[in-house]
């Protein structure tokens, strides 16, 4: 889900990135002894996430909201090194940030990888060249939700019902552009891993079919609107991040990942290899990762989603919303995100423009 | 040695301010626009592949394209829609109620920017208070598709900008001397020849500042597309988003601003033969 997920609370429409990089010079971190400064998605920001590793600890997590690793860089662009000790970051952008040399190398047997599924550690989401860099802490979805006295669920399992006439109208589609190119990908029969530019024509005939089927594109606030308020029936890229939260208000709305697969989001925390506290931010990490903290996480105010750690300390309604036993099947029928170069990344963000532009 | 004119002095201050906050921010941009990312991340040599690249894409230009078409459509609907309104509080509203007429002009302007997007976005979705009157009149059998559309985003624009063109079309027409007119009918001119030949052209200032405040206001918007618009087309605004949210893709999005700063300062000089925004 990546960015504008982590926005909807707040749905930091316009001024986003441009609001971060006005405001970074007034938001540098003070920093003091016994404060531990984050950056981070609005999920981490309950107090009653935070107040117990601070009391544990008898620190102050001084914390950042970001929407994206672009604000984080803007931000990071804006600071001194050090003034910043962990970052919240999509765990696609691993490479990218141990690259550009922020990211300190952390120790494996540091974490619980031990209960963590072997797809969510994955080493080409977590590290580079055998390094681990980021720690998973929570994933979801980005497949299909919708509205069950609308639609069948039965025909939900088959990708291409986004795409049938049948729908034509009652569909809206998430416009964060990678997960939705993987899946058309999906659909076409692709592996979403491996999209190169040879493989554009069809990727973008298919999503433009998508686009013509749908009534709307949107951000994550307009198109939860939309399936919440009846204006369309199903959500393509949409997940538990819709659902679960709003289960008891809305048990109509659910989501599933089809047969033929769905994409997968995962964010992961890290410790920036200026941090002047990198034992204080291994702490905060395995706080996080404790069965305590990964609840805590997974049912935060602002989005919930799976914890990475399969021993966090759920209820079982809550573990119910979030389909616990079904996760293993999950994991199984979903990609990850695409590890991209930046060249990829711009082109896929053309082929997005094209098909935005298209009619 | 000769002393500077007093002129200039006082001059000053709005020298500094506009050096300070317009052109060293665009000499700035310019800067980042002529820098494109390398395979980093980094700012690479000087060079003007962003540009380059924009006029490579057709999907971008098209997206400069429709900014133009978009704010030429919304310039003209809240131009036309405006004027009727403030001449009617200003010619035909008497003067003691002119106020209130004018509080009741502005008033949607108290709300959000982006929440008033949103309320329109509700009042015209499938499900929305439009579709629904609509569908218990039984003037339709099934919604219409009134939101995610560029008309939606259209729509949307005039609602802000019919208000904004009403205050300076007001604020010109009252500054009209009546007797002007008055004399054009005591020499037999009808009441429209008076109106096109008097009143019109000398509220063209009021006309001219409204509709560049709109076309600058407009073009650079990316609330109402984002909301109302449905992704139906892209529009400028958008497509820098989309570079800085991913990528922080700086040097792209300085170059795409800047080709806008273009389109406002030919816009500007389209215009300013009428700009008089002191007579206002």
């Amino acid at each position: 889900m990546v960015s504008r997920l982590r926005a909807r609370i707040s749905h930091r429409l316009a001024a986003a990135s441009v609001a971060v990089l006005a405001s970074a010079a007034l938001s540098l971190p003070a920093r003091a002894a016994g404060t531990l400064n984050v950056l981070t998605w609005c999920d981490h920001e309950d107090p009653s996430l935070l107040q117990p590793f601070e009391a544990a600890n008898g620190v102050k997590v001084n914390f950042k909201d970001i929407g994206s690793t672009a604000d984080a860089l803007a931000i990071l662009g804006q600071s001194k090194p050090g003034d910043w000790d962990v970052i919240v970051m999509d765990e696609t952008d691993t490479g990218r940030l141990e690259r550009m040399g922020l990211l300190a190398p952390l120790e494996k047997a540091d974490y619980p990888f031990a209960t963590i599924p072997a797809a969510i550690a994955n080493p080409k989401l977590t590290s580079v060249d055998g390094t681990l860099y980021t720690v998973p802490e929570k994933f979801g979805y980005n497949t299909v939700a919708f509205n069950t006295t609308a639609v069948s669920p039965a025909a939900m399992d088959d990708i291409q019902a986004a795409w049938d006439p049948k729908y034509k109208g009652r569909v809206a589609v998430y416009d964060y552009y990678v997960p939705e190119i993987q899946y058309a990908a999906i659909a076409l029969g692709m592996n979403p891993d491996t999209i190169t530019p040879a493989d554009f024509p069809a990727l973008k005939a298919k999503l433009l079919a998508l686009k013509a089927n749908a009534a709307m594109v949107g951000d994550v606030t307009t198109v939860q609107q939309a399936l919440t308020t009846g204006a369309v029936d199903i959500l393509v890229g949409g997940g538990e991040w819709v659902t679960a939260g709003i289960q008891t208000d809305s048990p109509n709305l659910t989501y599933t990942i089809p047969k033929q697969g769905g994409i997968r989001w995962q964010q992961g925390l890290g410790i920036f290899a200026a941090s002047k506290d990198k034992p204080l931010g291994v702490k905060f990490i395995q706080y996080i990762l404790s069965p305590a903290g990964q609840a805590k996480l997974a049912t935060s105010s602002c989005y919930w989603g799976m914890p990475a750690n399969t021993e966090a300390a759920l209820t079982p309604a809550q573990k119910t919303d979030l389909r616990w036993d079904d996760q293993p099947g999950y994991i199984k029928d979903s990609f990850p995100y695409l590890q991209m170069t930046p060249a990829l990344d711009k082109q896929l963000q053309a082929l997005w423009a094209e098909v935005m532009q298209g009619k | 040695m000769r002393k500077p004119p007093a002129g200039l002095l006082f001059a000053l201050p709005a020298v500094a301010w506009i050096g300070l906050f317009f052109l060293i921010p665009v000499l700035v941009m310019a800067g980042y626009s002529l820098h494109p990312l390398n395979d980093s991340g980094a700012p690479g040599p000087l060079s003007l592949a962003d540009y380059a690249a924009f006029f490579a894409e057709p999907a971008y230009v098209q997206a400069l394209i429709d900014s133009v078409i978009t704010t030429l459509v919304v310039t003209l609907a809240s131009t036309l829609l405006a004027y009727p309104f403030a001449w009617c509080i200003a010619c035909v509203v008497p003067k003691r109620y002119q106020r209130i007429a004018l509080i009741a002009a502005i008033l949607p302007f108290w709300t959000s920017y982006v929440v008033r997007s949103y309320a329109w976005l509700l009042a015209l979705s499938p499900v929305g208070a439009v579709n629904k009157v609509l569908l218990a009149l039984h003037v339709v059998s099934h919604p219409l598709m009134f939101a995610y559309n560029p008309q939606a985003t259209e729509f949307g624009f005039v609602h802000f900008f019919l208000m904004l063109n009403t205050l300076t079309i007001y604020a010109s027409l009252v500054q009209i001397n009546p007797r002007y007119e008055l004399a054009a009918r005591d020499l037999g001119a009808s009441a429209l020849r008076g109106f096109l030949t008097i009143t019109l052209p000398l509220s063209i200032p009021g006309v001219a500042v409204g509709a560049f405040l709109t076309i600058v206001l407009c073009i650079g918007d990316y609330v109402t597309p984002q909301i109302l618009g449905g992704f139906r087309e892209l529009l400028l605004p958008q497509l820098i988003m989309m570079q800085i949210q991913r990528q922080l893709d700086l040097p792209m999005a300085s170059a795409m601003s800047l080709l806008l700063t273009v389109l406002v300062a030919l816009a500007y000089l389209a215009l300013q033969r009428w700009l008089r925004i002191a007579r206002l």
